[in-house]
């Protein structure tokens, strides 16, 4: 068993897409199929990373971990928090099958993403298998790597249409001491300008969210500073921590709702949108998430004009199909990451369709 | 100049070419602005690798975007290679110029163009200095994080280039993750920008992929820095131990304890002595190692991890333990780590930079093989230290008048690096491969990893016109180099010819 959950699948990977290559077969890559509601999927066949897993290399003072990309985020989790360490980035798994590579792969961050950073912001390296079916290694185990181009980065996010993700190596950071939750009733407009305010204070501010007539904030550290913050802050500490971990996943009651959900991404300080429908707001704001039957054309206009962008993250195929799932890119970014696409999967056969449509 | 520099020889740009080129630019350049006389090139000569040298045949300072652009372009279509520059502190030759291309110097770009107080931001043009914007914030309560040890004269543009790091980048990150958005010329003249001011962009992150592409991707025309709140408290710990190994396992728990310092940085006794004479900060003389232990945050937080981290230097060994008393002697302690290098530098009439990174448990084995090759080389080496994120600053010390030596240093450099190489770190972690490092690139990446790279720029710069040779080596020059050094027994690059 334990030879079956830790082994080392490259070569087995590489040969599937080397045969991919030669029958000019594209495939979709897929891990725990957690985040498979996320982009659309050609309707191709299937190369399954979980059976590549295992953590390879986690050495807790140095704030570094390895694993292979089919290592599931709940295991890695687990064996960090053993350790008092944490992915600072907290992301969301969307599932228990959630792994390392499909979180890598789709750059999704939780909460604490304005104050501790996002997925791009702690992944070191990688190796990945590129359209030609060689295994490649960028960047590194440590945390100060500017030897080559900054190809993990480029990796992260890219759902997986440049390569199939190997390992990926992270910087983790402690687990605080103490966390606590307050919240407080209060209006939007006002939460808002709480939330930015808080922000630009010395305090141990780590999640802020509003919903439904609540402003939640979070502090983390330790004890003493997370007591202090907390009496000089107004609102009531609530016992539930479970509060942002819900969040992360969807499980609030919030995203009980079968309309069409958005993801919105936002420059600080943006106030409410003209859209109707159903909004809880994260990251300060910054991130929105909105149910809205609204027309897609009049959503991402209205987010556009504010500086942002809108992911139409959760809908029908034929909506998605549509309207497009991620922001129409501007036409000389777009022309860029073809480009891009074409210089790591020259054959076109990693995810087509996940991310656009001419990706 | 130095051996082997560059392994495909370039050709000079024809007088002819030039002429051509310097008419073209004044239709649209001020006279002042466009430099071609050997005394107005002569301080284009170098960046802060002074060791390599090379007069570019022509300097251009625009100060629009426009300009910029319209210079793209007239060396796009004529092939012209081009080298940006901001204030040329680079370590690594990064802005060495080329004798066949153009230098686009940016330093008229020195404008802080918009500071968001409420937002935490600060839009500035890319010759602005890396310090300028922490003063001018300074009163907003806000700071500019990333604090490379030249903050005073290198410009932000730059630090994009380099992707800079400083003694803060344990906590704080480095440029990358202080940067939301940057706008860019490519080599075709379009105009572009790379990431946004909400949190996140769809598609590639091709911010990131800017940041460290040392020049050869893009040209940076403005930038948006995150600005962080200043914490409320900070303190500095002084630490310092009989063996550079107790104080690398000192440092290992404090980090293992759950605590991040906002700076943990060492130095080596030869390091102490160089500071202390300069800086005269209070440095102990006879301590074999020192560091320098910052925490900073809230009143509360601070507290609370001074006494964890008091009590773990104790439990290590100690020899002696100080916390600085007041602001003036916390000023005064980084004075002595921030002038290391000139401090170093006044002991010997050269000293050679080195940059690797190693994962820290790795520390003493690396020093250890320094010291031996230090004495088979004859030549002296000091260590200043990121301890934290593991990155090696050994200074090599030698005199460039007498024959031969600077050769002895870059191979011994270059043996170091490989060491990083080999106990898993890398050849650099904040000053960029540039043209110094561009042979070690070969150890640290494979053939097929390098076509990527040279793929990836392809994608940006087709012909190859932006800082062309540095950074990223061509195979054959990696099969030449390879030749020289075989590790392991294996040949590198066995599918190149040998010549």
């Amino acid at each position: 068993m334990s030879q079956n959950k830790n082994s080392d699948q490259t070569k087995f990977l590489q040969e599937e897409i080397q045969s991919a290559i030669q029958n000019k077969s594209a495939i979709n890559i897929k891990g725990g199929g957690s985040k498979n509601f996320i982009g659309l999927r050609a309707e191709v066949a299937e190369l399954v990373t979980t059976a590549h897993s295992g953590i390879t290399g986690y050495e807790p003072t140095e704030l570094v971990v390895t694993a292979r990309s089919g290592t599931t985020l709940e295991s890695l989790n687990k064996t960090l928090a053993e350790n008092g360490q944490m992915l600072p980035f907290e992301p969301p798994g969307y599932g228990p099958g959630a792994t390392l590579g499909g979180t890598v792969a789709c750059g999704l961050s939780g909460p604490g993403r304005p104050y501790r950073g996002a997925a791009r912001d702690y992944v070191l390296g990688c190796r990945v298998i590129n359209g030609k079916a060689q295994t490649l290694r960028f960047g590194g185990e440590v945390m100060k790597n500017v030897a080559g181009y900054d190809v993990t980065r480029l990796m992260t996010g890219s759902m997986g249409t440049l390569g199939v993700l190997l390992d990926v190596s992270l910087k983790v950071l402690p687990l605080p001491e103490t966390e606590a939750t307050l919240i407080q009733e209060t209006d939007i407009n006002s939460a808002l300008d709480t939330m930015q305010a808080l922000a630009g204070k010395s305090l141990p501010v780590t999640a802020a969210a509003y919903s439904d007539g609540k402003m939640y904030t979070r502090l983390s550290g330790a004890d003493s500073a997370v007591t202090a913050a907390a009496k000089a802050m107004t609102g009531d500490i609530i016992a539930e921590q479970n509060f942002w971990q819900q969040l992360k996943e969807h499980q609030l009651d919030f995203f009980t709702n079968n309309l069409p959900l958005w993801r919105l991404s936002l420059p600080p300080l943006t106030p409410v949108l003209d859209t109707s429908g159903h909004t809880l707001y994260d990251w300060a704001g910054m991130q929105r998430w909105l149910y809205s039957e609204d027309n897609p054309h009049d959503i991402r206009a209205a987010v556009q004009s504010a500086g942002g962008h809108a992911q139409l993250f959760k809908a029908s195929d034929e909506l998605k199909e549509q309207a497009g799932t991620f922001h129409p890119l501007p036409d000389a970014v777009m022309q860029l990451q073809q480009k891009i696409k074409a210089e790591f999967d020259p054959n076109n056969i990693f995810n087509l369709q996940r991310l656009y449509p001419n990706l | 100049m130095s051996q082997a520099l560059f392994s495909e020889p370039q050709q000079p740009m024809p007088e002819s070419t030039r002429d051509s080129l310097v008419k073209e630019f004044l239709r649209f350049l001020p006279d002042e602005s466009v430099l071609r006389e050997d005394q107005d090139l002569l301080p284009y000569e170098s960046d802060g690798l002074a060791v390599y040298q090379q007069k570019p045949p022509v300097v251009v300072l625009p100060d629009t975007v426009e300009q910029v652009q319209k210079i793209l372009k007239i060396c796009q279509a004529r092939k012209v290679p081009v080298v940006a520059r901001g204030a040329g502190t680079g370590l690594s030759g990064g802005a060495l110029p080329l004798c066949d291309g153009i230098v686009l110097g940016m330093a008229k770009f020195n404008q802080i163009i918009n500071i968001d107080q409420a937002a935490r931001t600060a839009v500035v043009q890319p010759g602005v200095r890396n310090l300028a914007i922490s003063e001018a914030v300074s009163g907003y309560n806000l700071y500019y994080a990333p604090d490379p040890s030249s903050q005073i004269a290198c410009t932000i543009g730059g630090n994009v280039a380099e992707n800079s790091g400083g003694v803060h980048c344990l906590k704080y990150g480095m440029t990358v993750h202080n940067v939301q958005q940057v706008k860019a010329v490519t080599m075709d003249g379009e105009l572009i920008t790379f990431g946004s001011k909400a949190p996140d962009v769809p598609g590639y992150d091709l911010l990131g992929v800017l940041h460290g592409s040392e020049g050869m991707l893009a040209v940076t025309v403005e930038i948006t820095v995150k600005l962080l709140p200043k914490p409320a408290s900070t303190k500095l710990l002084m630490a310092t131990f009989d063996s550079v190994d107790k104080a690398g396992d000192a440092v290992a728990a404090i980090i293992g304890s759950g605590v991040i310092p906002a700076g943990l940085e060492m130095m080596d006794n030869p390091a102490i002595i160089a500071a202390e004479a300069f800086a005269q900060c209070g440095y102990p003389e006879d301590a074999e190692a020192l560091f320098l232990c910052e925490l900073d945050g809230t009143e509360e937080e601070v507290a609370d991890q001074v006494q964890k981290v008091e009590k773990i230097i104790r439990e290590k060994d100690v020899t002696t333990l100080h916390i600085a008393r007041d602001e003036a002697e916390r000023m005064l302690l980084w004075k002595g780590r921030k002038s290391a290098f000139p401090a170093v530098g006044r002991l010997s009439p050269d000293y050679y930079c080195i940059d690797g990174t190693i994962p820290r448990r790795y520390l003493s084995t690396v020093l250890q093989k320094m010291n031996t090759w230090s004495k088979e080389y004859n030549l002296r080496i000091a260590n200043v230290f990121h301890a934290g994120d593991g990155n090696l600053h050994p200074l090599i010390l030698f005199d460039a008048n007498i024959d031969g030596e600077l050769e002895r240093t870059e191979e011994l450099g270059g043996k170091i690096l490989e060491l990083c190489v080999e106990v898993g770190g890398t050849i650099t972690g904040e000053h960029g491969v540039g043209m110094e490092k561009i042979n070690q690139m070969c150890v640290q990446f494979g053939s097929d990893e390098i076509t990527q790279f040279h793929a990836l720029k392809n994608a940006f710069d087709p012909d190859a016109l932006l800082n062309p040779g540095k950074a990223i080596p061509t195979l054959n020059r990696c099969a030449e180099f390879g030749a020289l050094h075989v590790h392991h027994g294996e040949v590198p690059h066995p599918e190149i010819e040998r010549f």
